[in-house]
């Protein structure tokens, strides 16, 4: 019935029905459109420019560039052995107490995927500074550079990687969100508005036929009213002509010779 | 969401991880410390005596209240100690990064991005 479901409290006017009708189009149309941009973002649908790396092309690169970190770090973490063998000592030590200011830092930039800011890192070297001027100054010069070198391009990996992997956190996020809007439009809004106009309509309805009814009960009685009237009417003149036809001439009696009247006692 | 002011100042890398990772990477020029007043290091090296907590600690002042680091690196089997504040941590600045180190190699279903990953595609 009518009542029955959610449904919104609206009184059933013709007006709200109106405004259901364009708020279940509304909620259609925004359906279709967050379904869309949910597809487009989690799927990789169709070749796009570099710039604009979707989901899953985005997961794919982080496996890869997890795997790709793995053997640079190996890489440089056996470039580090060579340095101590080379120098004969720690330098662990000596490499800590001397790092002053980065040289190594990051730049972030913004892309727009599907109306979705992700930001993105961007490594760059400052110049004219360096902490270790005097690390392995006395021997294993050689290797500590290449060992700077390998340590160097290993960064720049993980900021490739910290960016894809922000990028990957960012859009989780957003495509929850749409997710959760999508449902919920498709599941409470849509039904929700649809019971309201059914509703709506029912109530139109129930009103009309009231209406119908009232108005046939009007009719009816203004008949029956007008029917009495008539016929009373009819006996009035029947009456009146049998009394012209009766009386005849005496018409003009002394009306104050005719019965007595009764004496009048308060 | 991350709005352009989360992000803007973010510059530095910070690193948490045994001595030889931490030295590799100071090498390669991370390694940055804040003027005198407060002089605060960008990196922490964790050894077997390193309490959990100084690496929670450390790990809170990187990704909470240092709002100029864009990038944690933490070697994995660290992570693995504060694992817990590792797959709690959803923001996505700053990004946390498990890096392997010289004895730990690289574990990919220890990795809480990773992790996500699957999860999300439901492997």
């Amino acid at each position: 019935m009518s009542g029955a479901g959610d449904r919104e409290a609206v009184f059933p006017t013709r007006q709200s029905l109106g405004l259901m009708k364009s708020k279940l189009k509304g909620a259609e149309t925004g359906h279709s459109l967050l379904k869309r941009k949910s597809e487009a973002l989690t799927k990789y649908v169709e070749p796009v420019p570099m710039a604009m790396q979707r989901f899953r092309e985005i997961t794919r690169r982080i496996d890869e560039a997890k795997r790709k970190m793995g053997r640079v770090m190996q890489v440089a973490a056996f470039s580090l052995a060579e340095v101590s063998y080379a120098v004969g000592g720690d330098i662990g030590y000596q490499i800590q107490e001397s790092a002053r200011q980065a040289r190594f830092r990051l730049r972030t930039k913004q892309e727009n995927v599907s109306g979705v800011l992700l930001p993105a890192f961007e490594s760059y070297q400052t110049e004219g500074n360096n902490d270790f001027g005097l690390t392995g100054l006395g021997k294993g010069g050689q290797q500590v550079q290449r060992c700077r070198e390998t340590y160097a391009r290993a960064v720049e990996t993980l900021v490739e990687l910290a960016s894809l992997q922000t990028a990957f956190v960012i859009l989780d996020e957003v495509i929850k969100v749409v997710n959760r809007r999508v449902n919920a439009i498709e599941h409470v809004i849509i039904p929700r508005t649809e019971n309201t106009i059914k509703y709506i309509n029912s109530e139109l309805d129930e009103l009309d036929r009231e209406e119908f009814y009232r108005l046939k009960k009007v009719a009816n009685k203004k008949q029956r009213d007008t029917a009495a009237a008539d016929a009373e009417l009819k006996k009035k003149m029947e009456a009146e002509n049998k009394e012209n036809a009766g009386s005849g001439g005496g018409q003009a009696a002394d009306i104050l010779a005719e019965n007595e009247d009764d004496d009048v006692i308060f | 969401m991350a709005s352009t002011a989360d992000y803007k100042d973010r510059q530095f890398l910070a690193v948490i991880g045994d001595e030889d990772s931490v030295t590799g990477l100071l090498l390669a020029g991370i390694g940055h410390v804040t003027d005198p007043p407060d002089s605060q290091k960008n990196f922490l090296v964790v050894d077997n005596k390193t309490e959990t907590s100084a690496i929670e600690a450390a790990f809170e002042s990187f990704t909470e209240q240092r709002k100029d680091i864009g990038i944690v690196l933490i070697n994995q089997h660290i992570a693995d100690k504060i694992r817990h504040r590792i797959d709690t941590y959803t923001a996505a600045f700053p990004t946390v990064l498990e890096i392997p180190s010289k004895e730990h190699p690289y574990d990919p279903e220890k990795d809480s991005v990773l992790r996500r990953v699957r999860r999300l595609f439901g492997e």
